[in-house]
């Protein structure tokens, strides 16, 4: 679906990723893991189009990036920004309305499929009775969920979210993810997701991405990838990890112990 | 569920017919009104006229006149209002108005330079353009930043907004140079030209041109424009190309602005006032603000110089007074009855 060849990453004179060689097949979950300002937002960006690389190529479906019109790469990947500002009161169906846009570039109005569309990645989100609200009257855990339902919206094979469980509390973490791992397993749908939750992440990936920050990377299966020297070592902070049933947890070792 | 986008576009039909009905009578009864009124019934007559171009009734010279300043009043207006709109969806900040980035600062020191000197008023015109036009040229090559095209357009609109704001506060200081040394006698057409003042302003073919072109450019991009109003710089992730949309929004406002100042002055709130009611009324959506707008402009400045002429008559205001002093205690109470 998405690859990377000799990627490389710098901000200012630091190099944040290195020859990154990545390969991430359709219908696999990625989660990206490091600390702050390993580049994870950065290579999500970069992953987007919104950010040239400083070396190397991404290629969607065989096709570099810079290759694709715009137009059509709309219709590939969807991008869930870190964080939105709303300057205007649009209507929440409108935001996600506006997500359409893609699909009928020739057309004024949208049509009462988009209607639907839009209403069904609502319902998704649980939002649907928010339809009507100004957004700037949502609470952040609400608008980031009528965020994730205009992605949903926009209908393309490859996610790429930034901090999805952003602002939203235990349940909706939990529902979010569930909604994106369904879409991953039983439609064949990409992600690659930014978390800090490590459960969570552990949860719903099929694979995880580490990112070191000086270049360094490692890629491979959440078995493969997601252990604890691994982590502690990525993460600067030992990790333990705790078997709860079928469920991983993963947790901050703490110092005085 | 599908009543959502048929409801939207009778709402625009609904709403445009009726501001179009409004521009109209707006347009009739600021030709009865004035010093000698002319009763409703003369008014067909009248048009006729002055369609077969004749002007011997009293009544078809006093349209004339009144409909030809009109007319001035209406594309002016109608500039100024869509380029708020536009600056406001490019800046991303409902406050903005089309004077926020300096252009009508520019188009200040240019015709007020000519005014000092005594040149004809097509030169003061010409002037009023050219600042306008170095103005807008100064702020390109500085902010180019900001309007750069596809993936590099990841800065935002911060360095156009804060190079505008300068250069803005760059050309009053000259203007209030001009000002403290001008002669007395040229003072008071000086001080006119700042506020705004559509009488002797000509009628021309040209503010329609540029207002045309540039409805035909903002309704093609209604679209994008909501696009981008609502998520910014990841527009570009929903195939928007962001740095020519901007560019695009940054010409044609500065376009509708310096045609609209060349031929009125720089009158004030206008460009303001009136989308931001309009975003009240109708909603923030582009497609059906833009004609909005436009139609809402035209009509708030054409009734509002029917006012400036005809309120303390014989004697004239400057348009730019009666807009700024309607449209402050308007805008103020929206603002507070919208903060509640």
């Amino acid at each position: 679906m998405i690859s990377t060849h000799h990627l490389s990453l710098k901000i200012g004179q630091r190099q944040l990723i290195a020859d990154l060689n990545w390969l991430v097949q359709d219908g696999e979950c990625w989660s990206v893991i490091g600390r702050n300002g390993a580049g994870k937002s950065t290579l999500l960006r970069t992953l987007a189009g919104l950010r040239p690389p400083d070396g190397g190529h991404v290629a969607i479906s065989g096709r570099a990036l810079n290759e694709w019109p715009l137009a059509e790469l709309a219709r590939q990947r969807a991008f869930l920004a870190q964080s939105r500002s709303d300057a205007f009161a649009y209507t929440v169906i409108e935001t996600v309305l506006s997500a359409r846009h893609p699909y009928h570039d020739n057309r004024y109005w949208e049509g009462g499929e988009d209607q639907a569309i839009a209403m069904k990645s609502l319902e998704a989100m649980g939002v649907a009775e928010l339809a009507a609200r100004d957004v700037r009257t949502l609470s952040g855990g609400e608008r980031q969920r009528v965020a994730i339902a205009a992605m949903l919206a926009q209908d393309t094979p490859l996610l790429l979210l930034d901090e999805p469980a952003n602002a939203l509390d235990l349940g909706h973490q939990v529902g979010v993810m569930k909604v994106l791992s369904q879409l991953c397993r039983e439609q064949g749908k990409t992600a690659v997701m930014i978390g800090h939750d490590l459960t969570l992440a552990h949860g719903v990936s099929t694979h995880a991405l580490l990112l070191m920050g000086d270049g360094r990377w490692l890629a491979g299966t959440t078995a493969d990838v997601m252990r604890a020297d691994l982590l502690s070592d990525y993460l600067g902070h030992p990790i333990d990890i705790i078997q709860h049933g079928k469920r991983s947890i993963f947790i901050p070792t703490e110092d005085n112990e | 569920m599908h009543s959502f986008s048929r409801n939207l576009q009778q709402r625009a039909a609904v709403t445009l017919t009726g501001l179009a009905l409004f521009a109209f009578a707006s347009l009739v009864f600021s030709g009865m009104t004035g010093s000698v009124a002319i009763p409703l019934s003369d008014i067909p007559a009248a048009v006729t006229d002055l369609l077969h171009g004749q002007t011997t009734t009293l009544s078809a010279t006093l349209l004339d006149l009144r409909l030809s300043r009109a007319i001035t009043a209406f594309v002016t207006g109608a500039a100024l209002s869509l380029a708020g709109v536009m600056m406001q969806a490019l800046l991303r900040n409902p406050l903005a108005d089309p004077y926020v980035l300096g252009i009508s600062s520019g188009a200040s020191v240019g015709a007020l330079a000519a005014l000092m000197f005594m040149c004809a008023a097509w030169m003061v015109d010409a002037a009023a353009f050219a600042g306008a036009v170095v103005v807008s040229m100064m702020l390109y090559m500085l902010a180019r930043r900001d309007l750069r095209g596809g993936a590099a357009a990841e800065g935002g609109t911060a360095l156009l907004l804060l190079t505008g704001v300068i250069l803005s506060s760059a050309c009053m200081a000259l203007v209030t140079l001009m000002l403290s040394i001008a002669p007395e006698s040229r003072l008071r057409t000086m001080v006119f030209w700042m506020i705004g003042d559509l009488s002797g302003a000509p009628l021309r073919w040209m503010p329609w041109v540029v207002l045309a072109g540039a409805l035909i450019f903002a309704l093609r991009n209604a679209r994008a424009m909501n696009v981008m109003a609502l998520h910014a710089e990841a527009a570009a992730t929903l195939g928007i190309r962001v740095g020519a949309l901007r560019k695009g929004l940054f010409f044609t406002s500065g376009l509708l602005t310096a045609s609209a100042v060349t031929s009125a002055g720089s009158i004030g709130f206008v460009g303001l006032i009136v989308p931001h009611a309009c975003r009240f009324a109708v909603g923030p959506d582009h497609r059906l603000l833009i004609p909005a707008a436009a139609l809402a402009g035209g009509s708030y400045l054409l009734l509002a110089d029917t006012l400036a002429r005809t309120i303390i008559a014989p004697q004239q205001l400057p348009v730019g007074v009666v807009t700024a002093l309607i449209g402050a205690p308007v805008f103020l109470y929206q603002l507070h009855r919208l903060r509640k």
